[in-house]
C-alpha cells in the first residue's frame, strides 16, 4: 500500500477556511470520504496529488512532499473527477487515453497495447474510435477511468465519481471501482457502495469529525447530517 | 505557443476558441426589445480579447480561424474549409486575430481599473476598426470594387457590432472583477518610458496587481441559469 | 471526425496534404492573374471536372459554393455598375473557381491528415512547441460540442425565463462557464499529467 500522511494540513481560500488541521495517516486499501456539500472533501481529496496546496502543513505521498515533487506524486496517484467531460481532453475516445501516455516515453507498440489493454478493460474496445462526447455519462466516466488507469497510478483518488449519473451507470462504474487492484480514496454520496470499504471519514465543515469503519462512520455520519 | 504558456493558459486558449465556435452556431438569434437578429462570432471574438488579453486571446481566436480553415465546420451557418479564406470574406478571419490582439493588448494597459468608458473605446477600435480595416479592402480587391463601395456594404453591421461592443466591456468588467488576474496588467507605452526615464522609478502599484477576488453578485446569479 | 471530407481513394484524395495546398496556392494565384473571362471559363469548368474525378457527390459539393454565389449574386452587378461586364464576368469566375477548388481541398482531405501536416510543418519552427500547439487544436476540436451545448443551454434559458433580447444575459453565464470549464481542463490536464 501507498502511504499517504497528512500533517497538521488546513487550508483557506482568501480568509474562509475550508480545512482545519488535518492530520491523518492513509494507508488502507478501500478508503472513503463523506460528507455534506460544501464541507472541504473535495479540497482534501486534490491534495493527496497537488493539485491544491496545503495554506499550513504538509501531505505527504510515500515520503514525497506532495507541495515539493507533485510531478513524482502524480504519476503514483491518479485522478477522477466528477464531471468526465472535463477530464476528457481529447476528441476521440483511443485518442484521449493514449493521451495519459504520452509523457510516459514508452516504445509505440508498448503504449498501444497498453491503450488497447484499458480499453478492453472498460468495456470501450468499440467506441475507440468514436467522438468522445457521443458517448453517454457513464460511458464517458468509463472513459475517464480507463484513461488515468492506462498509467498503472498505485493509488486512485475518486471525487464523486458516480454523483452525476443515473442509478444504473452509477452501478456499473461502482462496479469498475470495486474491482480495481489499486488502493482506492473514493468522495461519494452512495453511502452503500463503501459498505465492505476498509475504513471511512466523515468531514464537516473542514474537519475528520469521524474516521471508523464504514458501519460506525456512516452511523456519526448520519447524526451529523441530522 | 511560447514556453510562458502553462497549462492553465492552453486550456483557456482552447476553451475559448471553442467559445467562438459555439457562438458562431447559432446562427442570428433575435436581440433587443425589437428582436432584431444579430450574430454572435465576433461577439465571441470580442470577448476572448477583452478577458483573456493579448496573447491568449489572440492564440484563441487564431485556433479557431486555423480550425475553420482546416475543415471543421465551425463558421457561422456550419460552414468551413477553406472555401471561406480564397472568397470576398475570407479578410475578416484575419481581422478577427487582429481585432482580439487590438482590444487584448488595449484591457492589459485598462487594467485593474478598467474604466467603461475607455474600454468601450478600445473594444470598439478592436472589434469595428481592426476588423473592417482588414475585411473590407479584402472584399474590394476579391471582388474588385472600390473601397467605398465595399465598405458602404458593411455599414448595415455596424449597429449590432456597437451593441457586442457594449456587452463586451459590461461582461469583462464583472469578469476582472470576479476573477482578477487573467489578463496580466501592463502600462501604456508612454507610461512605462516615462517611468524609466524616472530615475526613481517605481511604476507598479503593489495595490495594483494583488486585489483581492471580490466575488460579483451579479455573476454569481446569472451563473445559475 | 467532424468535417467534410468524404471518404475515398482517387488521385486527389491519396494526395499528400501539403502538396495538395501546394497546389491550390498556386491555381489561386494563377486566378488571380487570369484577365481573360473566357480563360476564366475554362478555369471553372476544369475545376468543377475535379469533383466527378474525385467521385464528390455533387449536393454536398454545392453546398460548399453556394454561400459565395449569394455573395456574387450583389457584387457582380456591383463590379459591373463601377466597371466593365467582362471585367464583371471575370472577377465572379474567379472567385467561383477558387472556391470550387478550395471545396474539393476540403472535401478529399481529412481534418486529422491536416492537423498532422500542420503539425509536422510547425516542428520545423525553432520558436514554437508544436506538441502545445497540437494539444491546444484537438483540445479545442473536443471542446467545441461542450461550449455549443453550453451556449444552446444558456440562449434557451434566456427563452424560458422570458427574459426578452438581453444579449447579456447570455454572454455573462456563458463566459462564468467557459472560464470555470477552462479551470476545470486546466486541473484535468495537470492531473493526467501534463502539468508544466
Ligand atoms: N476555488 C475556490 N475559491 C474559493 N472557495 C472555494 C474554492 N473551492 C472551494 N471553495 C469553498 O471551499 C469549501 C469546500 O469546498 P469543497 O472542498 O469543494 O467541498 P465539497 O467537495 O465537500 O463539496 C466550500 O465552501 C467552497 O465554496
Ligand atoms: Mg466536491
Amino acid at each position: 500500500m501507498t502511504e499517504i500522511v497528512f500533517e497538521h494540513v488546513a487550508h483557506r481560500y482568501g480568509d474562509v477556511p475550508v480545512l482545519e488541521d488535518v492530520s491523518l495517516r492513509l494507508a488502507e486499501r478501500r478508503i472513503g470520504i463523506v460528507g455534506a456539500n460544501g464541507s472541504g472533501k473535495s479540497t482534501l481529496a486534490r491534495m493527496v496529488n497537488g493539485l491544491v496546496q496545503p495554506t499550513s502543513g504538509r501531505v505527504l505521498v510515500d515520503g514525497l512532499d506532495v507541495a515539493r515533487r507533485g510531478r513524482e506524486v502524480r504519476r503514483r496517484v491518479g485522478f477522477v473527477f466528477t464531471d468526465p467531460d472535463n477530464q476528457i481532453v481529447m476528441p476521440t475516445v483511443r485518442e484521449d487515453v493514449a493521451f495519459t501516455l504520452r509523457r510516459h516515453r514508452l516504445p509505440a507498440d508498448q503504449a498501444a497495447a497498453r491503450v488497447d489493454d484499458a480499453l478492453e478493460t472498460f468495456g470501450l474496445s468499440d467506441l475507440a474510435d468514436r467522438p468522445a462526447h457521443k458517448l453517454s455519462g457513464g460511458q464517458k466516466q468509463l472513459l475517464a477511468l480507463a484513461a488515468v488507469l492506462v498509467a498503472r497510478p498505485a493509488v486512485l483518488v475518486a471525487d464523486e465519481p458516480t454523483t452525476l449519473l443515473d442509478a444504473r451507470n452509477a452501478r456499473i462504474v461502482g462496479e469498475h471501482l470495486a474491482a480495481l487492484p489499486q488502493q482506492l480514496v473514493m468522495v461519494t454520496h452512495h453511502l452503500d457502495a463503501l459498505a465492505d470499504f476498509d475504513r471511512v471519514l466523515v468531514v464537516d465543515a473542514g474537519r475528520i469529525v469521524a474516521d471508523d469503519a464504514p458501519a460506525a462512520a456512516l452511523e456519526a455520519y448520519r447524526e451529523v447530517v441530522a | 505557443m511560447s514556453s510562458r504558456s502553462t497549462v492553465r493558459d492552453l486550456a483557456q486558449i482552447a476553451v475559448f476558441a471553442a467559445l467562438i465556435a459555439g457562438l458562431s452556431l447559432p446562427g442570428a438569434i433575435p436581440i433587443g426589445s425589437l428582436g432584431v437578429p444579430i450574430t454572435l462570432q465576433t461577439l465571441g471574438v470580442m470577448l476572448a480579447g477583452a478577458i483573456l488579453g493579448p496573447r491568449k486571446g489572440t492564440l484563441a481566436v487564431t485556433t479557431y480561424v486555423v480550425l475553420a480553415l482546416i475543415g471543421l465546420p465551425i463558421l457561422p451557418g456550419g460552414r468551413g474549409g477553406l472555401g471561406v479564406f480564397v472568397g470576398p470574406t475570407g479578410g475578416y478571419l484575419l481581422g478577427f486575430i487582429l481585432g482580439a490582439f487590438v482590444i487584448g493588448w488595449c484591457t492589459a494597459r485598462l487594467l485593474p481599473r478598467y474604466r467603461i468608458l475607455p474600454a468601450l473605446l478600445v473594444t470598439a477600435i478592436g472589434g469595428i476598426l481592426a476588423i473592417y480595416l482588414i475585411g473590407v479592402p479584402w472584399t474590394a480587391v476579391t471582388v474588385g470594387i472600390p473601397l467605398d463601395a465595399a465598405a458602404i456594404g458593411a455599414l448595415a453591421f455596424i449597429p449590432g457590432d456597437l451593441i457586442k461592443v457594449v456587452v463586451t466591456v459590461l461582461v469583462a468588467s464583472a469578469v476582472h472583477r470576479a476573477w482578477p488576474g487573467i489578463i496580466e496588467p501592463k502600462p501604456w507605452p508612454w507610461a512605462a518610458a516615462k517611468a524609466e526615464t524616472d530615475a526613481s522609478g517605481a511604476p507598479v502599484d503593489p495595490e495594483a496587481s494583488g486585489r483581492p477576488a471580490v466575488a460579483d453578485p451579479s455573476v454569481q446569479q446569472d451563473d445559475r441559469s | 471526425m467532424i468535417g467534410f471530407a468524404v471518404p475515398g481513394t482517387s488521385v486527389l484524395h491519396r494526395m499528400r496534404p501539403g502538396v495538395k495546398l501546394a497546389l491550390l496556392a498556386a491555381a489561386v494565384t494563377v486566378l488571380a492573374v487570369l484577365r481573360d473571362p473566357v480563360q476564366l471559363a475554362v478555369a471553372l469548368a476544369l475545376s468543377c471536372a475535379l469533383v466527378p474525378l474525385a467521385h464528390l457527390p455533387l449536393r454536398q459539393t454545392a453546398r460548399q459554393v453556394t454561400p459565395v454565389l449569394w455573395l456574387l449574386a450583389v457584387a457582380v452587378p456591383v463590379h459591373a455598375w463601377f466597371g466593365t461586364w467582362p471585367d464583371a464576368a471575370a472577377m465572379g469566375l474567379r472567385i467561383l473557381t477558387a472556391v470550387t477548388l478550395a471545396a474539393v481541398f476540403t472535401m478529399t482531405t481529412k481534418v486529422e491528415a491536416l492537423l498532422d501536416t500542420v503539425q509536422a510543418a510547425l516542428r520545423r519552427v525553432p520558436w514554437i512547441d508544436a506538441e502545445r500547439v497540437g494539444l491546444v487544436l484537438a483540445l479545442t476540436i473536443r471542446c467545441v460540442p461542450l461550449l455549443a451545448a453550453i451556449v444552446r443551454e444558456v440562449i434557451d434559458a434566456r427563452r424560458a425565463r422570458g427574459v426578452g433580447g438581453s444579449l447579456r444575459a447570455i454572454a455573462v453565464p456563458v463566459i462564468v462557464r467557459s472560464l470555470r470549464t477552462a479551470d476545470a481542463f486546466g486541473e484535468a490536464l495537470v492531473a493526467r499529467g501534463y502539468d508544466d
